[in-house]
C-alpha cells in the first residue's frame, strides 16, 4: 500500500472523496477490496449508533470488489466509479440483497432484477455496500417511520437525520460510504441531505430511471445523489442517469454533461432568491442567515442576484399532501399478500388482503393511503385530486415566470437543523411542514440541490437550496459548486468508538 | 373512515380510526385553503415533463422466470399463486 492511502491501511481509506478511491483503485495503489474492507469495517465499528443500514452487504461487496480488481490485473477498462463503495436507498431493487421499502410488508423480500439505476452503478464498477435505512415506502420526513429502527443523525444521535432517505444521508455524513442514492417525492433526498451535511440532488423528473424502485407517488418520484462533495455528486449523477426504454417516462434526450463545466463560475448568472421560501413561517434564524451567506457568495463570485416572488409556493404543501398520497395509494395496492412479502391468515381472501395491508403496513403508510384513497374516491375527486393537479399548474406558471428572469434560485432546504427525535411523531402535519420548501420542485418535475452552509450553535448543518429548471442539473451543479467553495465546509461528525 | 378503510382494504383497528379521523381531519383543514382558489380556468398537471406516444418496436423478449417469480409467493401451487378462498361459504 502506498503512502497516498493513509498510514494504517483501512481507517485512511474512509472519509476521501468517490474521485480520489476511483483514482486510488485505478492506478494500482489500493485495491477495490482494500477500499470496500475499510468502508466494511467502520461500518461493523459504528453503525451500531446511527442505524443507517438496514442491510450491510458484505459478501456481495467483497466479491463486487475482487471482480473490480480482477478486470484491473488483465488490463480492461475501468468504469468510472470503479472500487466506490456506494450505500443503496433500500427502495431500489437489487437482485444480491434483500428490497424491504423499509416495510415489514417487504420484510426478507429479495427482487428477480436490478433496478436500473444499481445495474448503471454496477457497470460502472461502484460497489454495493449495503441498502439503508429510510422512513417506510419513502413516506416520512425523520426516517421515524422505518418499520425496522429509526436511523439518528452523525451530528448529534439524539436526532433525527431526516427522511425519508435519511440512511443516505447519514452513512455519508458518517464516512461509511462516500457516495449514496436516496429517491426524492417531496425532498426526501435534499432535506436529509442538509440535516446531515451532505451534498444531495434531486434531478429533472425522468432524468433518472424509475425502472425497479419501488413506487410511491408515480409523477413526483425521482432518484438521486448523494455525496461530500459536488463534484463526486456530479459524478454520480452521470453514472446514474440518461435515457432507459424499460420506463416510460423517462427523457429521451441526452443530458448536458455536468461535471466538465463544474468549474465553469457563476460570473453574470442572474440568481433568484425566492421570497416566500426565505421567510417562510418557522424558519430558523440560523436557516434565514445562511440564505443571506449563500446571496453574498452568490454576488461576490459575480453572479446578479435579485429578489424573486412565487406566490403559489404557499399552497404547495396542501397539494403536494393530496396528489402524493393519492397516487401511493394507488400504487400500494398491490401490496395484498397474494404474490410476494407478508401474507396474514385468514379463510377468505379479501379479508387476507385486508389483515395482511393491517399488519405490514406502518401507521404513517395506512394514513396516507386512507388520505390518497379519500382524494380519489366518488363524489371527492375532483374537489380533491383534481385541485389539487390545477393548483400544481399555477405552481409550475409562477416558476416559469421566474425562471424569464432567473438561471437559476435560492432558497432555504429545510426551515430548521435537524430536530429531536420523537418531537414531531404525533403530529403529522407539523411532521409534513418541514418538506415546505423541497416539495415545489417535485410538483414543477425541476431539479434542485442541496449544499453545506454550516453549522448551527448547537453544531447541526445547515443546508441552502439551489434550484434550477427542468433539465437544468448542469448550471444547477455549476451554481452549487461556487456555493460549496464560498462556504468552505469541511466539518465531520464525530462518531465514539463504542458501538451504543 | 369505515367506508374508505374498506376501499383500501385496511382492516383498522378502532384505536386507529379514532386517531386518522383526527389526523386526517387536520390534514384536510390544511388543504381548504387550496380548495377555495378559483382555477376554473387552469387545467391540470397529471405528469410535469410530459411524453406522448412512447413507443417501443414490438419484439418479444424473455419475461421474468417463472420458478424464480413463484418461489417469492407466500403459497403457490402446480405454477400458480395460490391465494384462500374467494366466494364466502353463505355464497
Amino acid at each position: 500500500m502506498s503512502a497516498a492511502a493513509g498510514a494504517g491501511g483501512g481507517p485512511g481509506l474512509t472519509g476521501r472523496t468517490a474521485a480520489e478511491l476511483a483514482a486510488l483503485v485505478r492506478s494500482g495503489d489500493v485495491s477495490a477490496v482494500e477500499v470496500t474492507d475499510a468502508h466494511l469495517a467502520r461500518i461493523e465499528t459504528l453503525d451500531g449508533q446511527v442505524r443507517s443500514f438496514l442491510c450491510v452487504g458484505a459478501d456481495s461487496a467483497r466479491a463486487a470488489a475482487a471482480a473490480v480488481d480482477a478486470r484491473r490485473a488483465r488490463g480492461e477498462e475501468l468504469g468510472p466509479l470503479a472500487g466506490v463503495p456506494v450505500a443503496v436507498k433500500d427502495m431500489f431493487c437489487t437482485t444480491d440483497l434483500p428490497t424491504t421499502a423499509g416495510s415489514r410488508i417487504l420484510e426478507g423480500w429479495r427482487p428477480p432484477y436490478d433496478s436500473t439505476v444499481v445495474a448503471r452503478l454496477r457497470a460502472a464498477g461502484a460497489i454495493v455496500i449495503g441498502k439503508t435505512n429510510l422512513d417506510e415506502f419513502a413516506m416520512g420526513s425523520s426516517n421515524e417511520n422505518s418499520g425496522f429502527v429509526p436511523c439518528a443523525n452523525p451530528w448529534d444521535l439524539t436526532r433525527v437525520p431526516g427522511g425519508s432517505s435519511g440512511g443516505s444521508a447519514a452513512a455519508v455524513a458518517a464516512g461509511f460510504a462516500p457516495l449514496a442514492i436516496g429517491t426524492d417525492t417531496g425532498g426526501s433526498i435534499r432535506q436529509p441531505a442538509a440535516l446531515c451535511g451532505v451534498v444531495g440532488l434531486r434531478p429533472t423528473y425522468g432524468r433518472v430511471s424509475r425502472y425497479g424502485i419501488i413506487a410511491y407517488a408515480s409523477s413526483l418520484d425521482q432518484a438521486g445523489p448523494f455525496a461530500a462533495t459536488v463534484a463526486d455528486t456530479a459524478l454520480l449523477l452521470e453514472a446514474m442517469w440518461g435515457h432507459d426504454p424499460l420506463d416510460s417516462t423517462s427523457i429521451p434526450s441526452a443530458p448536458e454533461p455536468a461535471l466538465t463545466r463544474l468549474e465553469d463560475g457563476v460570473a453574470g448568472l442572474r440568481v433568484g432568491v425566492v421570497s416566500e421560501l426565505a421567510d417562510v413561517a418557522g424558519i430558523q434564524p440560523e436557516v434565514r442567515a445562511a440564505v443571506d451567506a449563500a446571496r453574498n457568495l452568490f454576488e461576490k463570485a459575480g453572479a446578479e442576484v435579485d429578489v424573486v416572488s412565487v406566490p403559489s409556493v404557499e399552497y404547495g404543501l396542501s397539494a403536494y399532501y393530496i396528489i402524493a398520497p393519492a397516487e401511493a395509494s394507488s400504487n400500494l395496492a398491490r401490496y395484498d399478500g397474494e404474490r410476494y412479502g407478508l401474507r396474514a391468515e385468514a379463510a377468505e381472501v379479501e379479508a387476507m388482503n385486508a389483515l395482511t395491508r393491517e399488519q405490514g403496513f406502518g401507521a404513517e403508510v395506512k394514513r396516507r393511503i386512507m388520505l390518497g384513497t379519500y382524494a380519489l374516491s366518488a363524489g371527492y375527486y375532483d374537489a380533491y385530486y383534481g385541485q389539487a393537479q390545477r393548483v400544481r399548474t399555477l405552481i409550475i406558471r409562477d416558476f416559469s415566470r421566474a425562471y424569464e428572469r432567473f438561471d437559476v434560485l435560492l432558497a432555504p432546504t429545510s426551515p430548521t437543523t435537524a430536530f429531536e427525535l420523537g418531537s414531531k411523531t404525533a403530529d403529522p402535519l407539523a411532521m409534513y411542514l418541514s418538506d415546505v420548501c423541497t416539495i415545489p420542485t417535485n410538483l414543477t418535475g425541476a431539479c434542485a440541490i442541496s449544499v453545506p452552509a454550516g453549522l448551527d450553535a448547537a453544531g447541526l448543518p445547515i443546508g441552502v437550496q439551489v434550484l434550477a429548471p427542468a433539465l437544468g442539473e448542469a448550471v444547477l451543479l455549476r451554481a452549487a459548486r461556487a456555493l460549496e467553495a464560498g462556504f468552505a465546509f469541511t466539518a465531520r461528525p464525530t462518531l465514539g468508538e463504542e458501538a451504543a | 373512515m369505515e367506508h374508505v378503510a374498506k376501499l383500501a382494504r385496511l382492516a383498522l383497528s378502532d384505536d386507529e380510526i379514532e386517531q386518522f379521523t383526527v389526523q386526517l381531519g387536520a390534514v384536510l383543514e390544511h388543504f381548504a385553503s387550496v380548495a377555495a382558489l378559483d382555477t376554473s380556468d387552469v387545467p391540470p398537471t397529471s405528469h410535469p415533463i410530459p411524453l406522448s406516444n412512447v413507443l417501443r418496436p414490438d419484439e418479444p423478449r424473455p419475461g421474468l422466470d417463472r420458478e424464480i417469480v413463484l418461489g417469492m409467493a407466500p403459497e403457490a401451487e402446480d405454477g400458480r399463486f395460490r391465494v384462500p378462498r374467494i366466494l364466502a361459504e353463505e355464497q
